[in-house]
């Protein structure tokens, strides 16, 4: 398939025109990247849209058996989300991170190849392919992260990244090892019992972190919310819009190549699913950093995915076409729809931080009425990955609940059962978190200088959000034009019926439920608009406690304080506060923050107890060359010494 | 036409003017009942349509914190409740619009007229109004799982994954399923009660010191904007009032007289809240989630019986 190759290659030297421009390399880089991303999106549309089979050999190996490159349909699947992603952060870089700015070339170049990076890794048909792919999208995002490296944080962040990606690659390295032993480096389905068998057992659990670890499940999450929160905004949306999606893609390769799952597998998932989603919203509640959150809530939708994974798997080792069918579909359709969701939130948090500096919630407030146009693209944004109809994180959403409830008639009803009630707890605290975000960055009144001064960003900027949230409503109100496509992207995951999608789940009739939603909330509201007049200079009535001062304005801890505090036992906030005292306290201050469970509280204190404990060693380690040649004739005498008795 | 196609789109028809015109005629029931109980005559039954055809002639006063996101809040929550109104079956006969899977639709059209409220609050800039929508937020998230733990059981006892399927499903009466039934539709009662703000969880009767939640987001509107407020208020008690009525209406052998049946039930319903109102007093706002958590016991209670 020539437009993949051509795709890959123009997105891997999307950034090198930039190298000796002076000025126009980020419009280069838009450019080359656009027209990768036209070949690219005509490839997918050419395996998705049944027109070309579904297998495509780029180039064949010397001996002409296998190609190395084969865009199958779930490749096909997941190669949109990652073009869209990104051009629209590249053309979101053209304003965000000018040519003038330093680094911009660094940056412009890495992005382009980790853009090629997935490209391949997408469609590639074995695991060498796969894993030199994966390498280079593991490593090259270290360069984008630390894009500020001034700030120790960021370097922090750089390494906290690195650490973690190189475990993942490891867990693959052993996982393919011994999936290489068994079939060679070629992917090919798995002889039914090996998944039961003990290296099968191995194989599976080695993938689950290796995979886990880039997706972000929960407890392997820990290195999503500050790498987010340090890179630069297009790059966070990049990586939380599709990088993530990568471990899934991973995940769902292998089951594809797993005729039998044991039911424990799909239970795995579930839980795993229910947990991440759960952990992921609660700690998203509590945090006050823009991205930070952001970040958390990645983990929550990773959940969701792998509830649908679970319930997929479930189907598929039960031998329930339909459980299958739905839960894989549902799993499928969020991957894209979280992409698109969350680059546009990553986005408007980047122009929110252009406009103001600050990442700090609660220094935001009013930026509706200076920044209309972020406001409304973030507004789509949350109410897409609250999974309010009639955007498209309902339809994914919709789909997994779907499964749950075909799952409750089976055997194992208990699984369907609890992801029903993860699923709605998560969806009423995506709300909560969500109306705290908007509520506080958009709505009220400033509560600093410079949430007052916020302008709106240059049309740079705000086109590629005016994109992804189009897209957001357009798979919303109208999720049957891409029922065919997502059906065959399924029906690659092995399954035993026919992959009648139309057949489970009505998606034509959420059309006609949008359509009516949408008309009569524009008609009540241009009725309501005409009998309303605003007198500029009323302030807000409240019972005539109008607030002299807009810090008495309710900010993002005290939103979500009810709900943090009932989940102390899992949060374990810390706050720091004096109590006031006295007529005129003079001192007073709040503070309260939440870590992260597994960076803060147990790898950090836990590393640190390692390092102390394991410091008696360095006695060992003088750096006296003879005292190392004595070791090494120790050694030896001892090596002899064995080998004779 | 034949006779069937016209019967069914009388049915249609009556939905539709049901889900328009009956929804103000609840809260007038509620306080009607509450009045009688505390010895005095009260407002008339007709109250709340003289209050929106008098509001809808109103002038709105904006604050000049508020943008477009005020006024859409009242508009989405009554776009979702007629949409909703469409989903639910108005006793037997099956809904306007059902489909495999309309209940998660039902359930989320109450999430977005929720956060279109909370956002419209939120967009005053009060905190008083903010408080309001972390409660609304806060208590939401029990209240969720329990409806979906409803459907859940609901769906295991009928085999129908539609609202019109589980809820007109004939012969609960003397299946085995009688006891689930009654936890499940105990466990929405207090999701009832929650949703619509109404005693234990909120007191809607006044605008402020007693009120704790939907009241104080609501502030702030006036005018037209408040009339949708209200109009979406009393559609919210009537299509989760046929939530819960729908299950216990017995069958009858014609239509006619089970419409008949399901106005009764919904008066039934509306005395029945008000008879709740009259005797007991608001739960403090730390004792609410406890509240829920029966609720959604109970309803997790009736899955497990039918899964034994």
């Amino acid at each position: 398939m020539i437009l993949l190759a051509l795709c890959a290659l123009l997105a891997a030297v999307s950034g090198v025109p930039g190298l000796w421009l002076r000025t126009g390399g980020g419009k280069a880089a838009c450019w080359l990247l656009g027209l990768g991303a036209l070949a690219g999106l005509a490839a997918a549309g050419l395996v998705l849209g049944g027109g070309a089979p579904a297998s495509h050999a780029l180039l064949r190996t010397p001996l002409g058996t296998q190609g190395f490159l084969r865009l199958d349909a779930i490749g096909a699947w997941f190669l949109p989300p990652v073009l869209v992603l990104s051009c629209c952060g590249s053309i979101f870089a053209l304003g965000y991170w000018g040519d003038q700015r330093e680094g911009s070339r660094r940056l412009r170049l890495l992005f382009g190849l980790t853009t090629a990076a997935m490209v391949v890794l997408v469609a590639a048909a074995q695991a060498m392919t796969f894993l030199l792919a994966w390498e280079v999208m593991a490593v090259t995002p270290f360069f984008l992260v630390t894009a500020e490296d001034r700030d120790p944080a960021t370097r922090r962040a750089g390494w906290i990244y690195l650490v973690s990606t190189h475990s993942g690659t490891l867990c693959l390295f052993a996982a393919f090892g011994l999936l290489a032993a068994n079939s060679g480096f070629l992917w090919l389905p798995q002889a039914p019992g090996f998944a039961a068998s003990q290296r099968g057992t191995a194989t599976f659990l080695l993938l689950l972190v290796g995979f886990g670890l880039k997706a972000g499940i929960f407890p392997l999450h820990y290195w999503l919310p500050v790498a987010h929160a340090a890179a630069p905004s297009h790059i966070s949306s990049f990586m939380s819009g599709v990088l993530i999606k990568m471990g899934i893609l991973g995940l769902v390769r292998w089951l594809c190549l797993v005729p039998d799952p044991p039911v424990w597998w799909g239970a795995l998932l579930v839980v795993l699913g229910a947990s991440s989603g759960l952990l992921g919203v609660a700690f998203a509640l509590a945090q006050h950093d823009l991205k930070r959150l952001l970040a958390y809530h990645s983990i929550e939708n990773i959940g969701i995915i792998l509830l649908g994974l679970g319930l997929g798997t479930l189907g598929k080792s039960t031998g329930h076409p339909a459980l299958q069918l739905l839960g894989y579909a549902g799993a499928l359709l969020h991957v894209l729809n979280h992409s698109l969701f969350k680059g546009l939130l990553f986005l408007g948090a980047g122009s929110v931080l252009h406009a103001t500096g600050s990442r700090d919630l609660e220094r935001m407030g009013g930026l509706a009425r200076t920044m209309p146009i972020t406001a409304g693209a973030f507004l789509a944004g949350s109410w897409a990955i609250c999974g309010l109809p009639p955007l498209n994180g309902f339809v994914s959403e919709w789909l997994i609940y779907l499964a749950a409830f075909r799952g409750l008639a089976f055997a194992r009803s208990s699984w369907s059962v609890l992801s029903l009630a993860a699923l709605a707890m998560i969806g009423a605290l995506a709300a909560a978190c969500f109306a705290k975000v908007f509520g506080v960055v958009f709505l009220g009144h400033p509560r600093s200088p410079e949430a007052a001064a916020a302008l709106e960003p240059p049309r740079s900027m705000r086109v590629p959000m005016g994109l992804l949230a189009g897209a957001c409503a357009a798979i919303g109100v109208a999720p049957a034009l891409l029922a065919p496509a997502l059906a065959r992207a399924v029906a690659a995951t092995g399954l035993a019926g026919p992959a009648d999608l139309g057949g489970l789940a009505h998606l034509g009739t959420l059309t006609w439920v949008a359509l009516p939603l949408l008309a009569c909330a524009g008609l009540l509201w241009a009725w309501s608009r005409r009998g309303a007049r605003s007198r500029t200079g009323l302030p807000t009535w409240d019972c005539g406690y109008a607030a002299p001062v807009p810090r008495i304005q309710y900010t993002a801890s005290s939103f979500a304080d009810g709900l943090v505090s009932a989940m102390r036992l899992v949060l374990w906030p810390q706050v720091r506060w004096r109590r006031v005292r006295g007529l005129f306290p003079s001192q007073r201050g709040y503070h309260s923050h939440v870590p992260d469970p597994v960076l803060d509280r147990l790898a950090g204190p836990g590393l640190d107890l390692a390092a102390r404990a394991l410091s008696v060693l360095r006695f060992f380690q003088s750096g006296q060359l003879p005292l190392y040649l004595l070791y090494i004739l120790l050694t030896l005498v001892a090596l002899l010494v064995w080998m004779v008795a | 036409m034949n006779d069937s196609t016209l019967i069914r789109s009388l049915h249609f028809l009556l939905h539709i003017l049901t889900a328009l015109l009956l929804p103000p005629l609840i809260p007038g029931l509620i306080n009607k009942v509450k009045a009688l109980v505390a010895g005095r005559q009260g407002p008339p039954v007709l109250q709340l349509y003289y209050d929106l055809a008098r509001l809808a002639r109103k002038q709105a006063v904006l604050s000049r914190s508020t943008t477009w996101v005020f006024l859409a809040g009242p508009a989405a929550v009554v776009a979702a409740g007629l949409v909703a109104a469409l989903l639910v079956p108005f006793g037997h006969a099956p809904a306007p619009i059902h489909f495999q899977g309309d209940m998660i639709l039902f359930a989320y059209l109450f999430g977005l007229a929720r956060f279109a409220t909370v956002l419209s609050a939120l967009d005053t800039g009060s905190s008083f109004e903010g408080m309001g929508a972390a409660r609304e937020v806060t208590f939401s998230v029990l209240t969720e799982p329990a409806l979906f733990l409803g459907f859940a059981a609901l769906a295991r006892a009928t085999g129908s994954l539609s609202l019109s399927g589980m809820l007109a499903s004939p012969g609960f009466a003397i299946s085995r399923a009688t006891g689930p039934l009654i936890l499940v539709l105990a466990g929405w009662m207090i999701v009832f009660l929650t949703e619509n703000s109404r005693i234990p969880v909120d007191d809607p009767n006044t605008h402020l010191e007693l009120t704790m939640i939907h009241e104080v987001m609501v502030l702030d509107h006036s005018g037209r904007p408040f009339a949708l407020v209200l109009y979406g208020a009393s559609l919210k008690l009537l299509v989760l009032g046929a939530l819960i009525v729908g299950p216990l209406l017995p069958r009858t052998s014609h239509p006619g007289l089970d419409w008949l049946g399901f106005y009764g039930a919904m008066a039934l319903l509306a005395v029945a809240v008000g008879l709740v109102e009259s005797c007991t007093a608001r739960l403090r706002m730390n004792r609410v989630p406890q509240f829920l958590v029966a609720g959604l016991l109970a309803t997790a209670f009736a899955f497990f019986l039918l899964q034994a």
